[in-house]
């Protein structure tokens, strides 16, 4: 019986990443990222996940507050934390948020402040999206855990301040 | 036979952990730094590496100079660049401090073969 449920949460999470590869929210670099994971390091994906949230909800913070100072001029700075969110994100395999940032990045390089702050209306609704999505996901996988009668860590939801 | 020793320098918390996965999944032993100063320091110590992963923009000391320093100091091992930049003069000057190869973030096993295979020849 418990075995069953594990294997309907598996079809379930097999769907939503099915969804997210052909939104093109993730590429192939996910399924490498969990291709990493194995018996010493079984909840490598979930870490990375989640420093990934903890790190990019830094970077928007950062980005948001350059954007807001009214004598805003440091775009070498914008393109700093622009680079890290570009970086992360293609090493998650989260390329439409990846997309984003080289959209933000080239309004930042022709100093164009009005693109910019299109740009990180755009960055932070695709990150929102993706975030939510994961989260989705590793409730799912830790339903299935736990279904299957495996121990599993808890994936803490990240606050926005 | 000896396993081949890597280096992975980068200020980002998340790639130091990716790409030490893949040189360990790979059966490479490796150590991570965080910027390209202490690239340097990790060398001067005495360590030896067959491998350096450098990503090219880190605080306190960037991968371009970090390279052109190690080079300077008569390290021989391949450098690699990993970057968020494919093209441009953005790569040409990272090459042009010394590296051996380059390649576009995000670091694959394919990649990291090719440069392993690189460092067998």
């Amino acid at each position: 019986m418990l075995g069953w449920g594990a294997d309907l949460l598996r079809a379930d999470m097999n769907r939503l990443l099915a969804l997210l590869f052909h939104q093109g929210v993730l590429d192939e670099q996910f399924l490498q990222l969990q291709q990493l994971q194995d018996d010493s390091s079984p909840n490598f994906v979930s870490e990375v996940i989640t420093i990934y949230f903890h790190e990019s909800e830094k970077l928007l913070r950062n980005l948001r507050a350059l954007l807001m100072d009214r004598e805003f001029s440091d775009y070498k700075k914008m393109e700093i934390h622009l680079n890290q969110f570009t970086g992360s994100s293609s090493s998650i395999g989260a390329r439409r948020v990846r997309n984003v940032c080289a959209a933000f990045r080239a309004a930042s390089e022709q100093n164009n402040l009005a693109g910019c702050f299109r740009a990180l209306e755009v960055l932070e609704h695709e990150y929102c999206y993706l975030k939510n999505k994961l989260h989705e996901y590793f409730q799912m996988e830790q339903q299935r855990a736990i279904a299957a009668g495996v121990r599993y860590p808890m994936m803490q939801q990240q606050q926005h301040n | 036979m000896v396993k081949p020793t890597a280096l992975v320098v980068d200020d980002n918390k998340l790639n130091r952990m990716i790409h030490g996965k893949l040189l360990d999944v790979l059966g490479i032993k490796n150590r991570a730094v965080e910027n390209g100063e202490e690239a340097i320091e990790v060398h001067l110590s005495g360590e030896k590496f067959d491998l350096i992963l450098m990503d090219r923009d880190m605080p306190v000391m960037n991968g371009i100079e970090a390279t052109k320093k190690l080079r300077a100091m008569g390290i021989k091992c391949m450098i690699a660049g990993i970057s968020s930049h494919s093209i441009g003069p953005e790569k040409e000057e990272f090459m042009e401090a010394g590296l051996d190869d380059y390649h576009e973030k995000p670091l694959t096993v394919a990649k990291l073969l090719s440069l392993v295979s690189k460092i067998k020849n």
